[in-house]
């Protein structure tokens, strides 16, 4: 699938929902599901510190493809970095720099994404975006 | 004395509205509290009858208005009994009057080596002006530790109050734990040592009434925008002993007398402090925020907030695996928790499209979040307006919350 149709399924998921305890609920669900950060990466260049709560966001270039590790104190937070992972995992950094990313406004989650909610996440969609940038440019180099 | 609180609501048009199709319940006074009408018509009656820059104008308006400023000032000096209005400074707010102090206290008598005193429940603005004087002059900070209640340890304070210490600079009440510290007591103990004592009263002027002369405390300060109030406006009032001895602190209009490049004059108190137009609407204001809250009486707005905090208490712990954070015996009606370890942004957010506003976070006190070895606290803390019906519907929000993550 491509980052357009992942979006577009999530969007068709969320459609599903009447009202805020549904969609909050499946949030908190894929929070706690969200796997894979592995300790060693919890560092403090990995960190990625909103006033409110905290993400960690590492990632590595595998065979072109960028892969993100992330994770978040807060369970709602953590929902939405996971959504996020779901959308532009395992994409090669031009697919990431050429997509729009309009799932989470299109969801009713863009308070979120609100510089005022210090919650991180802004950042990490911006993060998520420089380390595209940069692995393309080591691989041009 | 009873209270009416459905009409004391009425005065305070924001409570109307609903927030995410539900009426708005505002748990979030200790951050600000909410406008009265008589505040609001205050500052439209400046401008709308009589603005124009005070002081030193012949015109009829500048009088009108230079009266007005003044008569806030003699406002504010009243609620808190201070011996003269000119030991009443205007300030933009707490932070400001603190990092005043700070600056012109610390040029004037402070060198490298000298110690002051705050305290572990410090917010940030009580905290990081000295920090800056630690940078500059060398000065050292001592902190005062807490109990697991959440009290000031007065023993641990003894120790530290040496001949080094030159200030003692600590809260009225704790902002994120509504903690009411003894501040007499820390007042009488400096003083028998010539120690000069500041109160940050941020969080108690709005709660507890305030006398400066039976306190004998050197400064008080406190914000306009927590009592009622305008945000940008807050006093600092001060012995004037100790502020006639203090450099200014901010240079320009207002506050000299003569200006000559051979050399400059300062005004006398309050002026010397008060460098440029100030914000006399504010201040205005804030004078008729104080007139609010007297109208009312800061004994009936103390006992029914205490009335609240005991019901909200007792109600909250109902709450499966609830834990209160600052359980001291003196407290304000701030109530400060964490539910299950569920973050507080994941509490605040969802107490939030229930229509429940309440603060989460580190509250600007993050040596005291370190001392309790966790990322926030979820706090609500009431004003006049709050009533138990709202307690009531924020204690569901909690537990329906709590099911969530269950």
């Amino acid at each position: 699938m491509t980052i357009k149709e992942i979006q577009e399924e999530i969007i068709e998921e969320f459609g599903a929902f009447d009202d805020w305890m549904d969609k909050y609920s499946y949030l908190i669900e894929i929070g706690n599901d969200l796997e894979g950060f592995e300790e060693e990466y919890r560092l403090s260049n990995n960190l990625i510190e909103g006033c409110q709560s905290q993400v960690w966001l590492h990632a590595e270039l595998k065979d072109g493809k960028i892969q993100y590790m992330a994770d978040s104190d807060a369970i709602i937070v953590k929902g939405i970095v996971a959504l996020l992972v779901r959308v532009l995992n395992d994409r090669t950094p031009d697919e990431i720099l050429d997509n729009e990313l309009y799932f989470v406004e299109q969801i009713g989650l863009k308070e979120h994404l609100s510089p005022t909610r210090s919650n991180g996440l802004v950042a990490m969609i911006k993060q998520m975006r420089i380390y595209a940038l940069a692995f393309k440019a080591k691989q041009e180099s | 004395m009873s209270i009416d609180i459905e009409s004391i609501r009425k005065d305070f048009p924001i409570l109307e509205q609903t927030v995410h199709g539900k009426p708005l319940a505002y748990f979030d006074n200790a951050a600000t509290t909410q406008k009265p009408t008589q505040v609001i018509d205050a500052i439209s009656e400046v401008y709308t009858t009589y603005n124009s820059n005070i002081h030193r104008g012949v015109h009829h308006l500048s009088n009108v208005c230079t009266q007005a400023y003044e008569d806030a000032r003699v406002k504010v000096q009243k609620f808190i009994n201070a011996g003269n209005s000119h030991e009443v400074i205007f300030t933009r707010g707490t932070t400001e009057a603190i990092n005043l102090l700070a600056t012109s206290f610390g040029e004037s008598f402070l060198k490298k080596g000298d110690e002051i005193i705050v305290s572990q429940l410090e917010h940030h603005s009580n905290i990081v002006p000295w920090q800056l004087l630690e940078k500059s002059k060398g000065i050292v900070i001592k902190v005062i530790p807490i109990n697991e209640n959440g009290e000031l340890i007065l023993e641990e304070y003894d120790k530290l109050l040496s001949e080094k210490t030159k200030l003692v600079a600590v809260a009225h009440i704790s902002n994120a734990l509504g903690t009411i510290n003894p501040i007499k007591t820390i007042i009488d103990k400096a003083h028998a040592l010539s120690v000069p004592v500041m109160i940050d009263g941020a969080q108690a002027v709005q709660h507890v009434a305030v006398d400066v002369q039976a306190l004998d405390c050197d400064f008080y300060v406190f914000s306009g925008h927590k009592l009622y109030g305008p945000t940008g406006i807050g006093a600092l009032f001060g012995k004037e002993e100790w502020l006639n001895k203090m450099e200014p602190y901010h240079g320009g209009g207002e506050m000299i007398k003569t200006v000559s490049f051979s050399g400059t004059t300062f005004n006398e108190l309050p002026f010397k402090f008060e460098a440029g137009t100030p914000d006399y609407s504010g201040a205005i204001g804030l004078g008729a925020a104080i007139d609010y809250v007297q109208n009312i009486g800061l004994d009936v707005i103390a006992a029914y907030e205490h009335e609240l905090l005991e019901y909200a208490t007792e109600q909250l712990k109902q709450v499966p695996n609830i834990k209160f954070y600052g359980t001291a015996k003196e407290k304000a009606s701030v109530i400060s928790f964490m539910v299950n370890n569920i973050h507080p942004f994941d509490m605040g957010t969802l107490l939030d499209k229930m229509g429940l506003a309440v603060r989460t976070g580190h509250h600007c006190a993050q040596p005291l979040m370190e001392h309790y070895q966790i990322p926030g606290t979820v706090r609500a803390s009431f004003a006049i307006y709050n009533t138990k019906e709202e307690i009531d519907r924020l204690v569901e929000g909690i537990k329906r919350v709590s099911l969530l993550f269950a």
